[in-house]
């Protein structure tokens, strides 16, 4: 089962100069909210800073993870 | 994008996809939506008063699975406008709050509190068929 420091972790390692704040959203260990900050989000559209965040997770959302809700914002 | 494929069904959403200005891929039908990511989406969308098309994905895994090939998104729901991904439902929740929802659905913002009638005589009913199959 994922923790949310494991989320963090990764979240931070995979996208340039992040910092995630990641909790878990009903205790359960499965649902996840991340808010994530990161320069490498200027310019791009909010799906598209999404998805940064969700590919780090690609294939594990809605499997061990089964929800991962996500929050992005630029420094 | 009109391309043969070997894939009716996954031929069936992207054309659902791009005949609908405004589809939302949710579980559940807007009346009755079957998950709390899905029911929020709808009720902000449904605030908006802008008609929009929606198909139930839970009739058969296949469709998820197909729909998600092509978004290259994972999650459920998916909101399209004018053929693009705009979103799911933390983004589609964030977009109401901000007012840029109205915005993309190109209905007027409302002024302070947010009427959630669709009051437009013109408003289309909710829902399409789900064809998809």
């Amino acid at each position: 089962m994922p923790t949310t420091d494991e989320l963090k972790q990764r979240i931070e390692a995979a996208i340039p100069d992040a910092t995630a704040d990641v909790e878990d959203w009903t205790g359960g260990g499965d649902h996840f909210r991340a808010t994530v900050v990161s320069p490498a989000f200027a310019g791009l559209s909010r799906i598209q800073q999404h998805k940064l965040v969700m590919d780090v997770f690609a294939g594990e959302i809605g499997g061990p993870i089964h929800a991962l809700s996500v929050k992005t914002h630029t420094p | 994008m009109a391309e043969q494929t070997e894939n009716p069904l996954r031929d069936a959403i992207a054309e659902a996809i791009r005949d609908n200005e405004v589809i939302l891929f949710m579980k559940g039908t807007p009346e009755m939506p079957a998950c709390g990511f899905s029911a929020r989406t709808v009720a902000a969308l449904q605030s908006t008063g802008a008609p929009f098309a929606a198909v139930d994905i839970l009739p058969d895994p296949r469709i998820r699975q197909e729909l998600s090939a092509l978004s290259n998104w994972p999650t459920i729901p998916q909101l399209f406008v004018k053929g693009e991904l705009v979103g799911g439902s933390d983004i589609v929740t964030e977009m109401y709050e901000t007012g840029e929802l109205h915005e993309t659905l190109g209905v007027e913002a409302p002024a302070a509190a947010p009427a959630p009638a669709a009051t437009d005589p013109g408003a289309q009913p909710l829902g399409i068929e789900n064809n998809l199959r």
